[in-house]
């Protein structure tokens, strides 16, 4: 092996592993992980099972909100949220159906919401404005009408 | 001497025979149903590109979401297996002196097994009986032929393998001691690693039949993911590594040069299977049930696939500039010009593994646990496997075909024909690099992918996606005119072009290479280490999900 080839192959490991330590560190201390809840519940009962038997949003503490919502094809209940800005809202998902995406555009929320789990994503919201809530998974005939709105006020 | 010797009987034999008209019809066979597909899901691709820009209305007869799963399954599925199968066998010919009686039978089942499955996956697709995509994520259920289709298909893929597996033996067996020739020692690796990925799909196809027949009540939906993606995330590096067997092997002929050391060749081929499989899991890294620590585990497991890459990536250049320089290169970089810019059979792949730059590195973003979650299901995505299979896979193969096609038929490869390659070439590159660019831009404002165009009620961020969209479109309509002048190019070269012999190019290795130890032969130790680094990664978040599994998902029709 060539003296280049050397050099060239511990930076590209050297490289490889400051990656992973960032990405560690953002995940576990600065809690930026993706979405991991590892609740389940009966996909065929969700209308009956709390809390997805009253979908809505709640206020849980000061500037704290948590929107229970159900993911069906092909829309979200509750829909057209709001919320006061410099909230902080957890949203708790799980799917009626098929697995669904939940999406908010100009945002990092993004999890997947297959049938059987409930996610779980948080988000604070400091810019005022109406935000694009989607489905990303494809879900059907009317997976492209599968959006509503959040307006942060 | 011993080996010199034989070497030499086999490649005399091979200059003055040729491939057997028996094997080359195999190579043809496969080849003309791959372009073919291309022809087909290309078309079906332009459709998509058309109606997501706001362009095209679809007809009442034919969706969105239909032509997007006929468009996966013929690209993903169709092209790339029958390129990949005619490929190998073609050079398997070749280098080990021709193909058993025995193994052109079954290949030929193989090919018989695939195309019934074919049939019966197209049918329902065609009726919208099977509109799920090529990724067919339980609870949606297709028509119960669809999974029947995918079961010939993935029997008949398993049938080539074996039929590899079995002529590689059969060499060894008569040259023992010697290390099987590098063309089939990738044949080998890429067989490998399809015979096993096809495995966990196969379960999950074994799981959905008795429940899509009403057999079963429930399916456990991520256990179904988790299997799928351990063969959909597989392929995907099967497609690479068959590209970079023309990096390693045939561009350095092409140039004029050696290849590179034969024994960091074999070891990046080992390290490419037996770190695949596990790949798989970064595509669920926003999906529940899995926690935080399994997840960053596999963030390593996925990066550690690019340690490879980055070794042939070095591999390549230095071949590049080595070459280069023998013929009189100078210069720090002046070495370039003395490449052959203008050999479709260089340009193309070339072109194809500078796009894999950005490509790997969007691959690093995306198998990264806080940056996937960035861009997860959007069309970043969909750029992203556009460069990687669109340009550095399929770009590759389309600059084999300039030699495979006319080394097959007995046809020789015209100045003309190179032309209108460079041509192709050239509406290929600019036609992606506009397509999947856009795919990256609209994705990272949050355009999610497999959509049909929709404003999502005049939503001012859905607007304002619209003029990426457009980018997109126009992308598209030069891929349309690529694939043409490709499919073109591939039959004229099959059936019209002049006859004479057209060489096979295998680079030589360096003069005074060291010896490659045995070790890199011994395919039962890999994949022994293999199937340990499978279980590393797979058994804690299968038993997590067949454990604390939710009750099943009914079979559901949504579109």
């Amino acid at each position: 092996m060539h003296r280049d080839e050397k050099i060239w192959l511990t930076l590209s490991f050297g490289m490889i592993m400051i990656f992973m330590l960032i990405t560690g560190y953002q995940a576990f201390a600065l809690e930026m992980g993706p979405p991991s809840n590892m609740e389940t519940i009966d996909p065929t009962k969700v209308d009956q099972t709390a809390p997805f038997d009253k979908p809505g949003v709640k206020q849980v503490g000061e500037n704290e909100y948590e929107v229970v919502m159900t993911l069906q094809a092909f829309s979200f209940n509750p829909n057209k949220i709001e919320v006061p800005a410099g909230s902080t809202v957890t949203f708790v998902l799980t799917s009626k159906d098929v697995t669904h995406g939940f999406q908010i555009a100009n945002t990092n929320v993004n999890a997947m919401v297959p049938p059987g789990h409930i996610q779980k994503i948080k988000q604070k919201f400091d810019k005022a404005g109406e935000y694009l809530i989607l489905c990303n998974e494809y879900c059907g005939a009317g997976h492209q009408v599968m959006g509503t709105t959040i307006t942060v006020k | 001497m011993a080996t010199i010797t034989a070497k030499t009987i086999r490649e005399t034999a091979n200059k003055a025979l040729g491939i057997s008209p028996e094997d080359a019809k195999i190579s043809k066979t496969y080849l003309t149903v791959a372009f073919s597909a291309l022809l087909l899901g290309g078309f079906l691709g332009l459709l998509q590109g058309l109606n997501r820009a706001g362009l095209l209305e679809m007809p009442s007869w034919l969706n969105y979401y239909q032509v997007l799963t006929a468009h996966g399954v013929l690209l993903i599925l169709v092209l790339t297996a029958f390129f990949i199968i005619g490929y190998f066998y073609a050079g398997m010919s070749h280098t080990l002196g021709g193909l058993l009686p025995k193994v052109r039978k079954i290949v030929w089942t193989g090919f018989v097994s695939k195309m019934i499955g074919i049939v019966l996956v197209v049918i329902p697709i065609l009726m919208n009986e099977a509109s799920v995509m090529y990724t067919f994520y339980p609870p949606m259920a297709a028509h119960p032929m669809f999974y029947f289709g995918l079961v010939f298909v993935a029997l008949g893929i398993w049938l080539a393998c074996v039929g590899c597996f079995i002529n590689v033996a059969n060499w060894r067996k008569n040259h023992k001691g010697q290390h099987v020739p590098i063309f089939a020692y990738f044949a080998t690796g890429v067989f490998v690693l399809l015979f096993f990925a096809l495995i966990p799909v196969a379960i999950e196809v074994f799981m959905i039949i008795p429940w899509v027949l009403g057999w079963v009540d429930g399916i456990n939906v991520m256990v179904s993911r988790t299997l799928f993606w351990a063969f959909g995330h597989t392929l995907v590096n099967i497609w690479y590594l068959s590209a970079t067997s023309a990096w390693y092997v045939v561009v350095p002929k092409i140039i004029g040069g050696r290849r590179w050391s034969d024994t960091l060749t074999r070891v990046v081929i080992i390290a490419l299977v037996v770190m695949n499989i596990t790949g798989g899991f970064h595509h669920q890294i926003i999906d529940p049930g899995i926690d935080e620590g399994i997840k960053y585990m596999h963030v390593f497991m996925s990066l550690a696939i690019g340690f490879p890459s980055l070794m042939t990536a070095y591999a390549m250049f230095a071949v590049f500039e080595r070459t280069a320089r023998k013929k009189g290169g100078k210069g720090l970089l002046g070495w370039y010009k003395k490449l052959p810019w203008g050999d479709v059979r260089f340009l193309a792949p070339f072109i194809a593994m500078a796009a894999f730059i950005p490509a790997g590195a969007g691959g690093i973003v995306q198998s990264t646990n806080q940056l996937d979650q960035v861009v997860h299901n959007t069309m970043w995505i969909v750029g992203h496997f556009h460069l990687t299979l669109g340009m550095s896979v399929v770009m590759t193969f389309f600059g084999i075909t300039y030699w495979l096609v006319p080394f097959i038929s007995g046809r020789v490869l015209t100045p003309k024909m190179n032309k209108l390659g460079i041509i192709q070439t050239i509406i290929w590159t600019i036609g992606m690099t506009l397509m999947a660019g856009a795919m990256h831009w609209v994705g990272l404002l949050g355009s999610p992918r497999r959509t049909s165009y929709s404003t999502y009620f005049d939503n001012a961020t859905a607007l304002s996606w619209d003029p990426y969209l457009f980018f997109l479109a126009i992308g598209g309509t030069l891929l349309i005119i690529g694939v043409i002048l490709q499919v073109y190019a591939v039959f004229n070269m099959m059936f019209f072009a002049p006859k004479g012999e057209t060489e096979f190019p295998l680079a030589e290795e360096e003069e005074g290479a060291a010896k490659t130890p045995y070790w890199t032969e011994r395919w039962g130790l890999w994949i022994v280490v293999m199937l340990i680094v499978v279980s590393m990664a797979y058994v804690i978040p299968l038993t997590e999900f067949i454990v604390n599994a939710p009750p099943g998902s009914p079979p559901l029709k949504t579109w």
